[in-house]
């Protein structure tokens, strides 16, 4: 059944995006990730225009954090102040990123930018997860025992001035790491339409030693805010937001998650990540040969902005 | 859900019976006149693409002339003039990335042709030129002098050569058809892009070779329905709409953990 879409302007199939929708939901309840990465490539492989599938994407993820971010209020893991420092850091952060997406645009080079960014970004957390969780199934073969890192070590991050204290993540820092990442990460999600809690969920364990229980709800927390931001800029700058095609992926997506968070239960924690690995690097992959290869047509149109 | 099929009539049907051939006594020149029964044509979100059929008249038509077959007829609905700019992709370092880029001026979106005939048996290429008829034909100003007119042609080319694989430019030979002596139907392809806005038809009438006469009328075409409605919403209220598209996901997201509770 073909569905128009009207930000896009284009007919799609409605089974296929509900479809595309459910596997991203099922693989992001898996493994617990929002899917934003995984839903813009797609869209851009299903031809939607990239400028379109990234403000579609950043609307669809939060759908999925909110849902995700409810179930730890109620669970009461979640840093509301780390979130809300994360989440300043993350306004400014979408806003030069909005910024540099319409520029980027006028020039004719956004979605050359959008692909290397998507490549070089899930290469590098592809393959450092897929060493990191194939190394930790070695170790459990052989039997040794894994090595933990030991929490409550310091690094140079916690010597810098300006701390503040953190009641809920038991944390002690400066404020300025915690900007900068929100800021990176809001950078992220107005270019590339991701949450960032691929990269936030790590940040927050390795460099700012958030404990674990807090760090997917205060990530999800900040991911939902800067989500929104970034479609609300999105939508007033760039019209580039179709709520028709988020909520087809939102749909899919929401139903999707819950059967993937039962499969999720059913596999071990290095085996999850080696596969979410493997999956990460495949759409890096993907993407990266479509920079190689010869495009079927050199020459392209565009319409001039008014701007 | 393809079948628009709009007919625009004839409007100068009553000239007929005046411009009867028998009574031709003096050489009177040929005259050619199309009308469109409607001056705007809706499409819906899920147009994916129709034919245009246009009535006409030619009137004074000689018969002899008109059995020989040596009258041709070239309609064109041309679409909105927009400015362009078309982007060449080269390889750096293996990547390939767009680097050169023209801009023109004026391009029509759309350039649909029907003729009796293969174009290049109507009449010769300079008659086009001076007509600027034709996909061919159609004067591209370039933004920018400067460049080299090897660029400039080089950019104009593939133009329309996008223009054409897109389904915007197109061709119907055979698409104008004589129904008897005096009334004509052309048939001019839509693409399921068509451009919305002013459209002009415009008919022209050969006699062996020779131009004519020109005849037009102009066009609007509309989108209409539920997804014109959401497209028009996110132009004029883009901040509202935005606001819109947040709750509709958070509304989502909530509704998702209703149904489907985990803890």
């Amino acid at each position: 059944m073909g569905i128009y879409l009207p930000i896009a302007e284009l007919s799609v199939n409605i089974f296929v995006l509900l479809a595309m929708g459910a596997a991203v939901g099922f693989l992001s309840g898996m493994f617990g990730v929002g899917g934003g990465f995984l839903i813009t490539p797609l869209l851009i492989f299903y031809n939607i225009p990239p400028a379109i599938a990234v403000a579609t994407g950043a609307n669809q993820v939060i759908a999925s954090s909110f849902s995700g971010a409810l179930s730890h209020v109620k669970r009461g893991t979640l840093d509301f102040k780390l979130g809300g420092v994360l989440l300043a850091g993350g306004i400014v952060g979408s806003t030069g990123g909005i910024f540099v997406f319409g520029f980027l645009r006028r020039l004719g080079q956004l979605d050359l930018f959008i692909s290397l960014l998507y490549v070089v970004l899930l290469g590098t957390v592809g393959g450092l997860m897929l060493v990191e969780s194939v190394n930790a199934l070695r170790a459990t073969r052989s039997g040794a025992a894994p090595v933990l890192k030991k929490s409550g070590q310091h690094n140079w991050i916690h010597r810098l001035p300006l701390k503040m204290r953190f009641r809920a993540s038991k944390l002690f820092v400066s404020v300025i790491p915690v900007l900068g990442l929100g800021a990176g990460i809001g950078f992220l999600s107005s270019i590339m339409g991701v949450g960032g809690g691929f990269i936030m969920v790590p940040a927050l364990i390795y460099l700012l030693k958030v404990p674990t229980n807090v760090v997917i709800g205060t990530s999800l927390f900040q991911i939902i805010f800067t989500s929104a931001y970034t479609t609300l800029v999105h939508a007033t700058t760039n019209q580039t937001v179709d709520v028709m095609l988020a909520f087809l992926l939102m749909a899919g997506g929401v139903a999707g998650a819950q059967y993937g968070a039962k499969a999720g239960q059913r596999l071990r924690g290095e085996q999850l990540r080696a596969l979410l690995a493997l999956l990460v690097l495949a759409v890096a992959i993907r993407l990266a040969i479509d920079l190689f290869v010869t495009p079927p047509n050199l020459y392209s149109l565009s319409g001039v902005d008014p701007t | 859900m393809a079948g628009l099929r709009a007919f625009l009539v004839v409007a100068s049907l009553s000239l007929l019976a005046v411009a009867s051939p028998g009574k031709a006594q003096t050489p009177v020149t040929e005259n050619i006149q199309i009308g469109l029964s409607t001056d705007h044509v809706s499409i819906t979100a899920g147009f994916s693409g129709a034919d245009l059929t246009i009535f006409g008249s030619l009137e004074n038509a000689d018969p002899l002339v008109a059995r020989q077959g040596r009258y041709d007829i070239i309609v064109v609905l041309e679409g909105p003039a927009r400015p362009v700019v078309v982007r060449r992709k080269d390889r750096v370092l293996g990547i390939w990335i767009n680097l050169e880029s023209e801009t023109f001026e004026n391009v029509p979106v759309s350039y649909s042709v029907a003729t009796t005939r293969p174009l290049q048996d109507v009449t010769d290429p300079n008659s086009y030129k001076q007509l600027s008829l034709g996909a061919a034909n159609i004067y591209m100003q370039p933004a920018d002098d400067g460049d080299s007119p090897a660029t400039i042609q080089e950019f104009t080319a593939a133009l329309r050569e996008r223009k054409t694989a897109t389904g915007l430019y197109s061709e119907n030979v055979g698409g104008v058809q004589f129904l008897s002596q005096n009334l004509f139907r052309a048939t001019v392809r839509l693409a399921p892009n068509v451009p919305v806005g002013t459209h002009k038809a415009r008919a022209f009438l050969f006699k062996s070779g020779l131009f004519i006469k020109e005849s037009s009328a102009q066009l609007e075409i509309r989108k209409s329905g539920f997804e014109q409605s959401i497209f028009r919403v996110a132009h004029d209220y883009s901040f509202l709409y935005g606001v819109f598209a947040v709750s509709l996901a958070m509304l989502t997201g909530w509704l998702g953990r209703l149904v489907f509770r985990k803890d």
